[in-house]
């Protein structure tokens, strides 16, 4: 296997690789959120007890799982950085973070827009959603801190750090905040529970879920070829590759 | 040659602790700082004694977060600024037992008096009578991990002209567990229910940050001084 991963630890490589997915990324994301969405938006059954605006789950779940999921993979990310020395991880976790806030951005707005017909407001300090929020302000975090080192470099092996502390905090960080809403209020607020979603539902949801999750790979691919551009601008590839362009 | 352990950890908590008393102000003002932010409050949301009453953990223990980050920079800065910092990750004894000394030298200078003088911000405050053993002993506890997590956002941010803004970003965010348990904490005592619960979760945030914190720290460091 270490001789099938060798080469792309070279920049070189990796861009030309990404260069390649990204377009099969995006064709499959394009048509599995328009089937996703489509079905779910306009097909899928209304639920018998929130009507139509159950539909905004299509677009909610698939961005907050991706939200922790992205995270999950820049703190694996920055693992790799740390312990193997693998520049490159260091190009992905930049790649990953904005990404990843977005998605968290996302599910938190979409969020919003479901709780007030639901809850009848705009937010409720509930577990989830302030955990949803922390996870945003971990993001930020790990952004601002690339953003503040000069040598990029640098950047990258501080926020790999980050990233592998904020995910053991997070489990931490989402289990307190459990407890302490169980502790103050109680169920005044009735959870969103998962109900036993029928096929119709199903379908959808794990169309877009995909759908999203192909549309985020594009976006990565995208930022981490620019992140390598960045980094290897004294390469002469990466001339070379300038002086074709213009 | 190998020093030992305790010799460096001791020669390294003497050295910062003679600094931070020449240095009093060092001291003094983010312990002013939290009496300032403590009394505003009651300002904010008016003298009435029940609201005061419920909010007192609250603002006591953001008030103890706050203050500490204020303290937190001058925990690498200086030895940063003139090099010292350098000079001791060279020591020949692992950078664990450095960090260690200085975060026990922060917290013995910032931690401990905020402990101490917390019960008469309660009065100020108008804690609940059955709150204050509570609350000492959450502050006990849980202060020690606010510098033990804090110190991994200095070290990070310690290289870095604009650090300041930055380093609340970062360290915010992790302080929240013991925040919740801490408050849970004075609650639960002020409503006669047992505590230890809390309390024990806290110690457990405590002893996490105290086997790992140290490790993340280290290598940030050595990122920072390149």
């Amino acid at each position: 296997m270490w001789k099938w991963l060798h080469p792309y630890a070279n920049p070189e490589v990796s861009y030309h690789f990404t260069g390649k997915l990204i377009p099969w990324f995006a064709i499959i994301s394009a048509i599995l959120l328009t089937v996703g969405l489509g079905m779910g938006l306009l097909y899928s059954p209304a639920d018998y007890q929130q009507g139509n605006s159950v539909r905004i789950f299509y677009l909610h779940v698939p961005a907050a799982m991706l939200s922790m999921g992205l995270y999950l993979g820049m703190a694996i990310a920055g693992l790799t950085a740390l312990v193997w020395q693998m520049k490159l991880a260091e190009s992905s976790i930049a790649a990953l973070a904005p990404v990843g806030a977005t998605f968290t951005a996302i599910a938190l707005l979409t969020g919003a827009a479901w709780g007030k017909p639901m809850w009848g407001a705009w937010w409720v300090w509930d577990a989830r959603l302030t955990s949803e929020l922390i996870l945003l302000f971990l993001y930020f975090g790990v952004m601002a801190l690339q953003n503040a080192f000069e040598d990029k470099a640098l950047a990258g092996k501080a926020a790999s750090i980050l990233a592998l502390v904020g995910v053991i905090n997070l489990p931490i960080i989402h289990y307190s905040v459990e407890w302490w809403n169980t502790l103050h209020q109680g169920a005044t607020v009735s959870k969103f529970e998962k109900p036993s979603m029928s096929i119709d539902m199903l379908r959808p949801f794990l169309l877009s879920l995909f759908g999203f999750a192909f549309l985020a790979g594009t976006l990565v691919c995208m930022r981490f070829r620019a992140e390598i551009i960045e980094r290897n601008s004294m390469r002469p590839w990466v001339k070379a590759l300038a002086k074709e362009h213009n | 040659m190998q020093l030992s352990y305790r010799r460096a950890f001791s020669t390294i908590l003497k050295r910062d602790l003679v600094i931070a008393f020449r240095h009093r102000d060092d001291i003094l003002n983010p312990i002013l700082f939290f009496i300032i932010v403590v009394s505003l409050f009651p300002l904010g949301v008016g003298p009435a004694a029940n609201t005061l009453m419920k909010i007192a953990p609250g603002v006591i223990w953001v008030a103890a977060l706050l203050s500490t980050l204020l303290s937190l920079e001058r925990l690498f800065k200086h030895d940063y600024n003139d090099g010292s910092l350098e000079q001791l990750l060279l020591m020949p004894c692992p950078t664990f037992v450095l960090v260690l000394a200085k975060i026990t030298a922060h917290w013995l200078i910032t931690g401990l008096p905020l402990i101490i003088i917390a019960p008469f911000l309660g009065v100020l405050l108008n804690l609940h009578q059955d709150s204050y053993v509570a609350l000492m002993l959450s502050l006990l506890l849980g202060t020690p991990v606010l510098s033990l997590l804090g110190a991994i956002g200095v070290a990070l941010t310690v290289g870095l002209k604009k650090g300041g803004v930055l380093l609340s970003l970062l360290v915010l965010p992790l302080y929240i567990p013991v925040l919740i348990f801490a408050t849970g904490a004075i609650d639960a005592a002020s409503m006669n229910l047992p505590y230890n619960g809390h309390l024990a979760i806290i110690a457990a945030l405590f002893f996490g940050s105290l086997t790992l914190a140290p490790f993340a720290v280290g290598s940030a460091l050595k990122v920072s001084t390149n």
